[in-house]
């Protein structure tokens, strides 16, 4: 979707207004005419510009939130994910921000909830890196790195998105974790460590919201074909009940049933979506 | 920015209280919040009404200390003179 001069002058103008200094954020097109029509909210999906997490922002939107796609550094594919949600007749914007930084949740949320002019109240913990490598020679850095993406940062965004939901009494919160974070898979300690952090992290905001209408679950992938794991071997796939990975879009309808509102009595629940390998 | 009153502060938490389950007619300054079964999610929840409305931040350790209603009245209004 094409963004005028005069609208790209006014975005400009609204981000120096907000003071993002050092590039912490970054936005891409979208109309200044956004509202959340039939929600009174919006989405935040993050590490959308491709794979698991822009199949669960199209699904998203397709269920009329209003979504946030956030990405890192690639750009272009979180705009080409805003303009397939469009074509569907869909509201989303590309939001960029290492959700590792720990001012990214603050100024994503402002970012949003200002643009869309109503409050995160679905956020969709994805974004995810791997450092891989065994125990023995795994380095401080890769572990810390890991921990810092695929952990910490869930709970920042985590307690900026109970901020308002609490008050809203409305919020839903799906944190994707990973079969790795349930059964051991070398060279993995610290995603492993992280995923299985996300799901105690999961349980423990899940148990202390619920009575304010906020539920927090988590949804356990198992092998499923991205970029992430594009060097699947036959082995590992004869190694699955299923005898085949799953796609980004199985693991997006489990998101958008815990986003919705029937699944308002799910609460600090593990979705595992794994076609039979973690069982 | 204009000068809060301790009335107006009163007024808000009152109100805030009486919205997380207890009888207003129970909520006295010397009330306690376990008196009132007001529990640490509804203090969170008060935290963030009143950074809202008075842009007063109270932290973790500045809840932990507060025992009654008058407690948190005066600490709002204390950091919003500030």
């Amino acid at each position: 979707m094409a963004c005028s001069g005069a609208t790209r002058v006014l975005l400009a103008a609204f981000g120096a207004w907000f003071g993002w200094g050092g590039g912490v954020i970054e936005w891409g097109a979208a109309s200044l005419a956004d509202g959340v029509g039939q929600r009174d909210g919006c989405a935040l999906v993050t590490g959308a510009s491709r794979g698991i997490g822009a199949a669960i922002a199209r699904a998203l939107a397709q269920d009329g939130w209003p979504t946030g796609v956030n990405y890192r550094s690639d750009r272009d594919g979180a705009e080409l994910v805003v303009g397939e949600i469009q074509r569907e007749g869909g509201r989303a914007v590309a939001i960029g921000a290492d959700v590792a930084d720990p001012r990214a949740p603050d100024r994503l949320f402002d970012v949003l909830e200002s643009h869309f002019g109503g409050p995160v109240l679905v956020l969709v913990n994805n974004a995810g890196i791997n450092r891989d490598d065994l125990v023995p020679s795994l380095g401080d850095e890769e572990w810390s790195a890991v921990l810092e993406t695929d952990l910490t940062a869930a709970f920042r965004l985590t307690r900026r998105a109970l901020k308002r939901m609490l008050r809203a009494r409305s919020g839903r919160i799906v944190n994707i974790s990973s079969v790795v974070g349930l059964r051991g898979n070398p060279g993995q300690a610290n995603y492993a460590a992280a995923k299985a952090g996300l799901i105690a992290l999961t349980k423990t905001a899940a148990v202390e919201v619920a009575r304010r209408g906020v539920t927090v679950n988590a949804v356990a992938p198992g092998l499923i074909a991205t970029e992430m794991t594009s060097q699947l071997s036959e082995d590992m796939v004869a190694g699955i009940p299923a005898r085949r990975p799953g796609t980004p879009e199985e693991v997006a309808a489990c998101v958008r049933f815990l986003a919705s509102d029937e699944a308002s009595y799910v609460t600090g629940a593990v979705l595992t979506v794994d076609g039979g390998l973690a069982a | 920015m204009s000068a809060i009153t301790t009335e107006q502060v009163e007024s808000r938490v009152v109100e805030a209280l009486a919205s997380f389950g207890p009888d207003e007619s129970q909520i006295t300054r010397e009330a306690t919040f376990e008196e009132l079964d007001v529990d640490s999610l509804d203090l969170v929840e008060l935290a963030q009404i009143v950074e809202d409305e008075y842009g007063v931040v109270l932290k973790g350790e500045d809840m932990k200390e507060l025992k009654t209603v008058g407690d948190a009245i005066d600490l709002i209004v204390a950091r919003a003179s500030s």
